[in-house]
C-alpha cells in the first residue's frame, strides 16, 4: 500500500540544534499513528515537516498526491469573527466558493457538536469549544489525513473527552491520524502504532500493543533492578 | 487671566463663527489626512510584517528614524515638492487646504506603517503558523491579521489623527495661517497667542485638548468594549 506520507532520512535544523536527526516514517492509509517522546523530542517538529510548515536541511518529504491534508495546533487560534465563519475560511482559502465552503462548515459544525454556536463570536467560546471549532475547521476541509499537535494537551478533562471522541470518530472512518501526545492512556486508546522519539532522532517504532508491551516489560525490569 | 478663559468658553457656547470654521477646517484637513495615510500605511505595514525580502532590516531602520521626524522638517520638505519650481509644482497646492492635507499624511505615514507593523509582526509570530496551516499565503495571512487586529490597528488610525491634528510646524509651512482658508486649530493659536488675543487662542486650546481627550477616551472605550466581548465564556 501506497505511503500517504513518506520521510526519508529528514534532518531538521533549527538553528545549531537539530529538531529532527535523519528521521525517516511512513504513514499508511487509514493508520493511526501516535507520536510520544519528552519535551524537546521533536514531535511537533516532525509534524510540521510532514504537514509542510518546516522545510528539511537534508533528505526528503513526500505527501501521496491528491490527499488532502489538515493540521491541529495545541493552542487553538481563532480569528475574531463567527464560528461558522472561521470554519468555513480554510476551505475558501483553497479554491471552495463561499456557498460552498459554508455547506461544509455547517456539516463539520454538526460533527463536533457546536452547530448551534455558529452564529456566535468564536472568541467567546470555551477552551475546549474553540479546540472543537479547529476539528471542525480541519474537517470541513474533507482531508484524508488529519495532523495534530498535542489536540488536548490544554484542555479541561471533560473537552479532552470530547476531543478524544472526535479523534476516535475520525479514525473509524478511516480517515489517516497522526497525533503527539504525552497522554499515553490516549496513545493507548487511539493509537495503531506508535512512534517514539527522543533528541530529534527516532527510538522506536512498533504497533501499539507492541509498544505497551515493551513498555511494561520495561517498567518490569526497571523496578526489579 | 480668569477673563480670558470666561471669554474663551464664551465663545465656545456662542458658536463663534470664526473660532467653529477653524475647528471645522482642522477637523477636515487631519481626518482626510488620516484617511490617506491609513489607507496606505496600513497596507505597508501588513506587508512589512509578514514578508521578509533582502534589505527589510534597513527598511525598518529608516521607518523607525521618521517616526521623530520633526514636523516643520516635513512642513519643508513638502514645501519643496510643492513650491513652483518642484516636482509637484504644476498641482498649484501651496498655501491651500490640499497642501496642508498632504503634509499631516507624509507626517503620520510612517507612524501608521511602524505601529501597523508591529501589531501585526506580533500577531503573525503567535499565529502565523495556524493561518499558513489553513491554506493562507502570504497576502492572505497579513490580510487577515490586519482584520483579526482590527481594534488594534483602530487604536493606531486615533493615534495618528492625535498626532495629526496637534501639530504645527507643517501646515503653518506649507499651509501660510491664512484667514479663512488654511488657518486651523494649531497655527491659529499661536498667533492669536502672539497677538495677545488670549480668548480665541484659549477657546481652540480647550477644543483641541477635548479632540485629544476624546479620542483617548475612544481608545480606552474601544479596548474595553474588546475585552469585555472576547470574556464572555460560556
Amino acid at each position: 500500500m501506497t505511503a500517504v506520507i513518506r520521510i526519508d532520512h529528514a534532518t531538521v535544523q533549527l538553528g545549531r540544534i537539530a529538531a529532527l536527526n535523519a528521521v525517516s516514517l511512513q504513514v499508511k492509509p487509514g493508520e493511526c499513528v501516535a507520536l510520544v517522546g519528552p519535551n524537546g523530542s521533536g514531535k511537533s517538529t516532525l509534524l510540521r515537516l510532514a504537514y509542510g510548515l518546516v522545510v528539511p536541511t537534508s533528505g526528503s518529504v513526500q505527501r501521496q498526491l491528491a490527499t488532502t491534508h489538515a493540521f491541529v495546533f495545541q493552542r487553538p487560534f481563532v480569528l475574531r469573527a463567527s464560528v461558522l465563519t472561521n470554519v468555513a475560511l480554510p476551505a475558501w482559502l483553497r479554491g471552495s466558493s463561499w456557498a460552498l465552503a459554508k455547506q461544509r462548515a455547517h456539516s463539520a459544525l454538526q460533527a463536533v457538536d457546536l452547530q448551534a454556536l455558529a452564529t456566535r463570536q468564536a472568541r467567546s467560546l470555551s477552551g475546549g469549544q474553540q479546540q472543537r471549532l479547529t476539528i471542525a475547521r480541519a474537517l470541513a476541509a474533507q482531508p484524508q489525513v488529519l495532523l495534530m499537535d498535542e489536540p488536548t494537551a490544554s484542555l479541561a478533562p471533560q473537552a479532552k473527552l470530547d476531543v478524544e471522541r472526535l479523534m476516535a470518530q475520525c479514525i473509524a472512518q478511516g480517515m489517516t491520524v497522526v497525533f503527539a501526545s504525552h497522554n499515553l492512556g490516549q496513545v493507548k486508546r487511539l493509537a495503531h502504532r506508535v512512534v517514539q522519539l527522543e533528541q530529534g532522532r527516532v527510538v522506536a517504532d512498533l504497533p501499539a500493543a507492541e509498544f505497551f508491551q515493551t513498555a511494561i516489560l520495561k517498567i518490569n525490569s526497571a523496578q526489579d533492578s | 487671566m480668569f477673563d480670558s478663559v470666561v471669554n474663551a468658553l464664551r465663545l465656545i457656547a456662542d458658536a463663534d463663527p470664526v473660532l467653529w470654521s477653524v475647528i471645522g477646517r482642522s477637523l477636515g484637513v487631519s481626518l482626510l489626512a488620516c484617511v490617506l495615510a491609513c489607507s496606505l500605511g496600513v497596507v505597508m505595514g501588513a506587508v512589512l510584517a509578514v514578508v521578509r525580502f533582502t534589505g527589510r532590516s534597513v527598511v525598518l531602520t529608516v521607518l523607525g528614524a521618521l517616526l521623530a521626524l520633526p514636523s516643520v522638517v516635513v512642513g519643508l520638505l513638502v514645501y519643496l515638492l510643492l513650491s513652483r519650481s518642484g516636482p509637484l509644482g504644476f498641482l498649484g497646492w501651496l498655501f491651500s487646504f490640499q497642501a496642508m492635507v498632504l503634509a499631516q499624511a507624509v507626517l503620520v505615514l510612517p507612524v501608521v506603517v511602524a505601529l501597523t507593523r508591529q501589531t501585526i509582526e506580533d500577531a503573525d509570530q503567535l499565529h502565523g503558523e495556524q493561518l499558513q496551516a489553513m491554506g493562507a499565503k502570504v497576502g492572505w495571512r497579513s490580510i487577515l491579521l490586519a482584520w483579526d487586529e482590527r481594534y488594534a490597528l483602530l487604536t493606531v488610525l486615533i493615534t495618528a489623527f492625535g498626532r495629526a491634528i496637534s501639530e504645527v510646524g507643517a501646515v503653518m509651512i506649507v499651509g501660510g495661517n491664512i484667514e479663512g482658508f488654511t488657518r486651523v486649530m494649531t497655527t491659529a493659536i499661536a498667533l492669536e497667542t502672539s497677538k495677545g488675543d488670549l480668548p480665541l487662542a484659549l477657546g481652540l486650546g480647550i477644543v483641541l485638548l477635548l479632540i485629544v481627550w476624546a479620542l483617548n477616551a475612544a481608545v480606552a472605550l474601544l479596548q474595553r468594549w474588546r475585552r469585555s466581548i472576547e470574556a464572555q465564556a460560556l
